[in-house]
Parts: C-alpha cells; sequence; structure tokens
C-alpha cells in the first residue's frame, strides 16, 4: 500500500487537490482510497464517493488533536483501504496548531497552501511545511506574479528541501508532477514511524482544569513575560 | 530565450472546429483581443497563460517557439516567460511598494546589487502610466486601481523581464493607454490586450476577434485604420479633457469646449 498524507490550513484546495490526482489515477486503473480526519465536520468523503465510487471515510478526532488522531487510525486505515483492494490510500488532515506535522516516513508528505494566505504564512506554519516533501500552492491565479515569487521564495527559505508545486486546482492544472511523485514512494512498512518529533503535550488544560492563569496550573506552564521559542522542526 | 508563442485551435463553445487553427505571436507585436462579453476574451487569455494542453475546455494549446513548454515555466514563475494582468489582479502583502519591489528584485538574485536603480525604474515607469504618482512609501493594499495596475506592468516589464505580458480590460482601470503602448514599443515584448477600447484595438499590430468561444478570425489594422486611428485618439483625448475637467469641478461651457473641439 502506498500512502499520501496530505495536510494544510482550511480552505486551501487540500480536497480539490486529491481529488485531481485521484481522477488521474483511476483513468490509469489505480485504486485510491480516501480518509479524512477531521474535527467536528466534513463531508468531503461523501462527495468523493459520489463522484469516483472510490471506498471513501471520515473520522471525527473530537477532543483529540486530529495529527494525534492521525496517529492513532492510520494502521487500521491502511488495512481497510487494503482490504477495498486499494493500490493507495490518500489521507487528508487539518493540522491545525502548527507544532507537529502528520506525515510518516516512507510514505508521501503533501502541504497544500494558498498564495492568496500572504507571503509571511510560510513562516507561521511550521513542520507541517518543513517536514513535508512537497508544497503544493493554490489560488495562484488570484495575486500578481510579482507575490507569487515572493511567496515561493519564502517557502524556500525555511524549507530549502520541500519541492514547490504551483497548481491550479481549478482545471486540475500542474497535478501530473504530484503523480510521478506518489507512485515513486515504495509501499509503507508495517512499523510506521512519525517523521518529526511531537512538541510538549502533556498540559493540565488538556485533562480539563479549566482555571484561567498559569498560577492554577502546573506540569508546561507559561508567564506572558517568558518568551521561550519553540520552533519545531 | 523566447521568440514566438503559438496558440493552436481547438474547439468553440458548441463543440465545432475553431476556425482559425494558428496564431504566431512574434517578439516586438501588439495584439488585441476583441469580441461581445462572455464571447471567450478571457478565456483565450487563460489558456495562454495557463500553457493550455488540449486539457482546458477550449482543447486549445500552446506552444512556445514552436514546442510545447518546458515543465519548468510551469513550476516556477521566475521562470514563468508570461505574466498575466487583469481587472481583478490586486496586491495583498501590506508592504511599502519600495520594500516590495526590493525583495522582488533580490529574488531575482543576479541583479541583487542594483536593487536601488531596478526600484526608481520600475516607479518612474509606473508612474508615466498612472495620473497619481505612486510614493516609494505608498502600502501596496492602499494604491489605486490604476496604480496597482501600472504597478504590476512596471514590474512585469522591468524587474521580471517577462517576454510574454497578458492584460485583461486594463483601460478600465484609468492608466494613460497611448503612453503604455509607446513605452512598451520600446520594450520588444508580445504585448496581448484585451480590450473593449477602440483606441488599443487599433493600436495594436493585429486583433484577434472571439466568437462564441472560438477565434473567428484574425484582422490587421490596415492603412486606412492606422490613420483613422489618430481620429480615435483625439476623440478620446476629447473625453478625456471634459473628464479631468468634471473631476476638478469646472463647469463646462461653450468656451471650454472651443478650445478642445
Amino acid at each position: 500500500m502506498k500512502l499520501a498524507i496530505c495536510a494544510g490550513p482550511a480552505t486551501t484546495g487540500k480536497t480539490s487537490v486529491l481529488r485531481h490526482m485521484i481522477k488521474k489515477l483511476l483513468k490509469e486503473n489505480i485504486m485510491v482510497a480516501y480518509l479524512k480526519i477531521d474535527v467536528q465536520y466534513a463531508e468531503e468523503d461523501i462527495l468523493l464517493q459520489k463522484e469516483f465510487g472510490i471506498p471513501t471515510k471520515k473520522i471525527y478526532s473530537g477532543e483529540l488533536c486530529p495529527d494525534h488522531c492521525n496517529v492513532m487510525v492510520l494502521g487500521d486505515g491502511l488495512k481497510w483501504a487494503k482490504k477495498n483492494n486499494c493500490e493507495m490510500l490518500f489521507v487528508e488532515t487539518a493540522g491545525l496548531c502548527l507544532r507537529c506535522s502528520p506525515y510518516v516516513d516512507g510514505g508521501l508528505g503533501l502541504v497544500v497552501l494558498e498564495a492568496t494566505s500572504g507571503m509571511n504564512l510560510p513562516l507561521k506554519v511550521g513542520p507541517m511545511l518543513s517536514l513535508a516533501d512537497t508544497a503544493v500552492v493554490t489560488k495562484i491565479d488570484r495575486i500578481s506574479q510579482a507575490e507569487r515569487e515572493v511567496f515561493r521564495a519564502r517557502i524556500q527559505e525555511v524549507a530549502p528541501n520541500v519541492k514547490i508545486r504551483e497548481v491550479n486546482a481549478l482545471h486540475g492544472i500542474g497535478i501530473d508532477p504530484l503523480l510521478t511523485q506518489v507512485k515513486q514512494f515504495m509501499d509503507v512498512p508495517t512499523n510506521m514511524f512519525l517523521r518529526g518529533n511531537p512538541p510538549v503535550g502533556t498540559c493540565t488544560i488538556c485533562v480539563g482544569k479549566k482555571e484561567v492563569g498559569w498560577q492554577s496550573h502546573f506540569g508546561v506552564v507559561r508567564a506572558l513575560d517568558n518568551q521561550n521559542f519553540y520552533r519545531g522542526e | 530565450m523566447v521568440d514566438s508563442i503559438t496558440i493552436l485551435g481547438g474547439r468553440g463553445r458548441d463543440g465545432s472546429e475553431e476556425p482559425v487553427r494558428v496564431i504566431n505571436f512574434k517578439m516586438g507585436d501588439i495584439a488585441s483581443i476583441v469580441g461581445p462579453t462572455g464571447s471567450g476574451k478571457t478565456t483565450l487569455i487563460n489558456d495562454i497563460e495557463l500553457f493550455a494542453d488540449a486539457n482546458t475546455p477550449s482543447q486549445r494549446r500552446i506552444l512556445i517557439n514552436g514546442n510545447p513548454p518546458s515543465p519548468e515555466f510551469r513550476d516556477n514563475p521566475a521562470f514563468n516567460p508570461i505574466a498575466l494582468i487583469t481587472q481583478h489582479t490586486t496586491f495583498l502583502s501590506d508592504l511599502p511598494v519600495g520594500e516590495f519591489l526590493t525583495i522582488h528584485t533580490k529574488i531575482r538574485s543576479e541583479r541583487a546589487r542594483n536593487t536601488d536603480y531596478f526600484l526608481q525604474k520600475t516607479l518612474s515607469f509606473a508612474n508615466q502610466l498612472t495620473g497619481e504618482p505612486i510614493m516609494v512609501h505608498s502600502k501596496m493594499t492602499e494604491l489605486s486601481g490604476g496604480q496597482t495596475r501600472a504597478l504590476l506592468i512596471a514590474d512585469a516589464t522591468i524587474i521580471c523581464e517577462t517576454p510574454i505580458i497578458l492584460l485583461d480590460e486594463v483601460e478600465n482601470a484609468g492608466i494613460h493607454r497611448n503612453k503604455a503602448i509607446e513605452l512598451l514599443r520600446e520594450y520588444k515584448k508580445i504585448f496581448i490586450f484585451v480590450t473593449h477600447d477602440p483606441r488599443i484595438a487599433l493600436l495594436s499590430d493585429y486583433r484577434i476577434v472571439v466568437k462564441e468561444g472560438a477565434i473567428s478570425k484574425v484582422l490587421f489594422t490596415d492603412e486606412y485604420e492606422h490613420k483613422f486611428a489618430q481620429k480615435v485618439s483625439k476623440l478620446d483625448d476629447i473625453l478625456s479633457e471634459l473628464r479631468n475637467r468634471i473631476r476638478v469641478g469646472e463647469r463646462i461651457t461653450n468656451d471650454c469646449l472651443a478650445g478642445i473641439l
């Protein structure tokens, strides 16, 4: 089973990019399964199932971070895709807190960014970008050539080894190189590992202590004038 | 080096074969695309900008120097030989004009040493096209429509040195059209205007007529039209003069009309 995990901020066009990839792969008779991980609402699984008749599934992470949820369910997801006679599994996930990345060793990691989100976005998204294999830039028709170039340079600044693909997700132009890339991957190993290190995670707020103010908490605490900077990878 | 760009005809909206099968643009050409609203003018320049390869609804194909474009053109915008400037193209970054143009020049690294020269040249080009001068400290997002269009054209022409520039109905944004065409002619690029403006159409070398999603013909500006273009410019100047007077709060009187008619 080949695996591609696609992350990116909300409404950047992750589903549109995957949709074009699925469409082209099905033309080559490569069967793809699609798993969507979201927090509380998603309908992409139903839309893609209707359009292509492929096996799709979604899971709501609810109180879990969607990237944690991905770690929990990915093994099951691969088994499910295999049972449905698929050669590839595409996982779409809403990376939210910008401290981890959902990619695993041995699978393709795609981050979808929209060119309209401002020139500083690449500096803000952390390991979701820097640990990806490819950054897919969408909505390129909405901004000037000049800003496209600056956006690209900013990506290269923080993630010099990440490939950059500008696509028009409306017409599906620029998608082909992504297909070549996903096909070049081997099947993922049975024992998969996250590509990046998760951030420090155990905190008293997560376990349900709701009082406001660091004085009420213990373990990982932070006062306003403590500007320790967490950079991710 | 880009020497030419070719459009290979596809299909019209009703599926029938596009009447014009091949159009070849050469360096130095100024062309217009004309046709009623909804006829497919914007679709045509979008096809060019996307390097359509029978993969858009029109089924057209675009060749550069007679061959399919190198994938590099699409992969890296710094190698893209085409800049598209539309009525809707805007700047989103909140930087001052000078800072942004400096960043953009630096990205084109081979010229990093001369950023100030390129900044001044780009600004002065833009300011010849627009009525209200752009200041180096103005924020990009605060520029007017005309200033934005002027700066986009100047950036594409001077900083990017893009060989092919597509301009979609820029006349509506209030830039000096004769001045624009005169300046652009000096740069020996391919300029393609989508336009409803007779002045731009007649100052072009030829015009591409679009109808129902297909290119129906290509008309080269003939001798009569060349001469007539001067009259059109005159008429247009009269209207601009009237517009200016109304803008600055003057009354239109017989006396002031006598001066310009």
